[in-house]
């Protein structure tokens, strides 16, 4: 019944910007020199209106649609909603996803070669926040000639960005679109992200950071803190009816191996993770999460007062079986709009997949999105 | 694709123009894109059903998915000129509730209803079924509405629970009905302010 079958933005080839002017981020060190890699789908129009940033969450990356070659098993990671004739619509947006400062994709981050000592930057590359993610991402729009997005999209960790770009830029904003996100992180949310980090930290790999020299990465460590963040991204109801207590075997084994099929699914969700991110780009992200607070930064810890600074529209969706960041954060957003009359829809989602239903393909979910995008467009791009 | 009842040009014609409007159990959001095209206001409609979120996505109207039934904690006290419940109150569990909630976030409330007391709807209980009608036109089994009421037991709450009548109307067929009203009329609009 999902009629959000459009097509693919067929092959994709990841484009890098380079900028020498320093940033100078949150945590007081500035950044002399930085690349970004990105992909663009669909064309820039010719008064540059119809530009659409989409920005990733915690272990993301550029590449959200298309393939990288013909022989490509695996699309891009946002593939179901960006494309022609999907919800983000290439045929009528000019679509940007970067992959941000800190990465392990591309983009300069601890694993890069500093070249000044022609070593990775390691434990010496600093922590990055969201803001200095939208600051370096309005630099990314300069180079490319857009004064304004038509929206900055993102989910989670994304969804800040989203958030952090109507407060940082209000003039370079229309829309934001912040799905599955809060405007900030509870105790619990915190605590979660430490015993991640606390994983990574404590594994004899990690070499405070340093392992690339050692040859050898944290990957127990990296390993357990997926299996984690994984376990927060489900819903219970969700895990509960895809696995139950099903087990590999036909009984009991009495000892630690493997036995049921949820153990299974998380240990290779941890291995397959281990093998492609990096363990410091992990800890730096989970961090950004942590210190995200815009009405800290923008609204002496008052929301409504830090969002009075934004002119956009905004559409704010929530899931709910999402635990991790509940309906209850986004309903926070929505109050600190309508406090300040902000043109804003609200759309709670009904979906067992918890907080990684924003990356599935549920009907509702892209109608409201795929609306959402006509009325953009309708309003001219 | 808007629909268009009658009492909505009844609603329209009591808005200031440019006003703050919310909208409960605001469907397909047809009334407030009304309201924005002729009254020029700005505001939200408030909708739980998933079908009338993408609708009023489509009618141009900012909605927020929300179940009524758990108040108006999203909007601060005094912060719209009207809050509107239009054809949604005989549905409503919380009857009293919705409407103090009402009467806090807005400066004025216009509450529109089915008049259960119009003469068909008593003609079919006198004759031994549950009134089904254009504006009820549900049976007795599956039926959303649990709080029919009549003109004048209306009346009589919202006296109960201290507002200032500031019109009413009462209509059958989009004509306005002026003799005996609660006999009369399928439909009733309340405009009710706070106590002077």
């Amino acid at each position: 019944m999902s009629q959000d079958k459009g097509g693919s933005v067929g092959c994709v080839v990841p484009q890098t910007a380079q900028f020498d002017q320093p940033l100078l981020l949150t945590c007081g060190v500035t950044v002399p020199r930085y690349q970004l890699v990105y992909e663009t789908y669909g064309e820039l129009n010719a008064d540059r209106s119809n530009a659409v940033l989409i920005c990733h969450a915690l272990s993301g990356h550029h590449h959200a649609a298309g393939l990288h070659h013909e022989d490509d098993k695996a699309a891009g990671w946002w593939d179901n909603m960006i494309g022609p004739g999907k919800p983000i619509d290439t045929e009528r947006f000019f679509v940007v996803a970067l992959n941000n400062l800190g990465g392990c994709h591309g983009s300069t981050g601890p694993s890069t070669i500093d070249p000044e000592t022609g070593n990775p930057f390691g434990s010496r590359f600093p922590l990055v926040t969201v803001k200095d993610w939208v600051d370096s991402q309005a630099r990314l729009a300069d180079q490319l000639g857009i004064a304004q997005w038509a929206a900055v999209v993102g989910g989670s960790l994304g969804g800040m960005q989203a958030l952090m770009w109507t407060m940082s830029f209000p003039e370079r904003i229309r829309h934001a679109v912040v799905i599955a996100s809060a405007p900030r992180l509870s105790a619990q949310n915190i605590a979660f992200n430490d015993v991640a980090r606390q994983a990574i930290l404590t594994d004899p790999d990690f070499h405070g950071g340093d392992y690339y020299a050692h040859g050898v990465v944290p990957t127990r460590g990296l390993r357990l803190a997926r299996m984690l963040g994984h376990i927060t991204y489900l819903s219970d109801d969700g895990m509960g009816s895809k696995f139950g207590r099903l087990l590999r075997g036909e009984r009991f084994n009495y000892n630690f191996d493997v036995e049921f099929q949820i153990e299974s699914y998380l240990r290779y969700q941890g291995d397959k993770f281990a093998g492609y991110f990096d363990a410091n780009t992990y800890l730096l992200m989970t961090k950004a999460l942590d210190y995200f607070d815009p009405a800290r930064r923008y609204g002496e810890g008052n929301l409504s007062r830090a969002l009075s600074r934004a002119k956009a529209s905004f559409l704010i969706a929530a899931f709910d079986s999402d635990w991790r960041f509940s309906p209850d954060r986004s309903r926070e957003i929505v109050k600190a709009l309508t406090d300040n009359r902000l043109p804003v829809t609200y759309a709670e989602i009904r979906s067992v997949h918890g907080h990684d239903a924003f990356l599935m393909d549920d009907p509702q979910y892209f109608a409201v999105m795929r609306r959402y995008f006509d009325r953009i467009a309708a309003e001219g791009v | 694709m808007l629909t268009l009842r009658p009492e909505f040009l009844q609603i329209a014609e009591q808005i200031a123009p440019g006003s703050r409007v919310l909208d409960l159990g605001c469907g397909d959001g047809s009334l407030l894109a009304l309201l924005q095209r002729e009254r020029q206001v700005t505001g939200y409609g408030v909708d739980r059903d998933d079908a009338n979120i993408a609708a009023c996505l489509d009618n141009g109207v900012h909605v927020i998915q929300s179940d009524l039934e758990s108040g108006l904690s999203m909007f601060e006290s005094g912060s719209f000129d009207y809050v509107l419940l239009s054809h949604t109150i005989q549905s409503m569990h919380d009857v009293e509730g919705i409407l103090r909630e009402m009467a806090r976030v807005g400066r004025e409330c216009i509450v529109s209803f089915p008049n259960f007391g119009f003469w068909q709807n008593r003609w079919q209980i006198l004759c031994g079924r549950m009134p089904v009608s254009d504006l009820i036109p549900y049976q007795w089994y599956d039926t959303p509405n649990i709080h029919f009421c009549t003109v004048n037991d209306f009346d009589h709450l919202a006296g109960q629970l201290g507002f200032r009548l500031l019109d009413k109307r009462v209509m059958h067929r989009g004509r306005l009905v002026h003799w005996w009203p609660n006999w009369r009329g399928s439909v009733a609009i309340f405009r009710l302010g706070q106590r002077g």
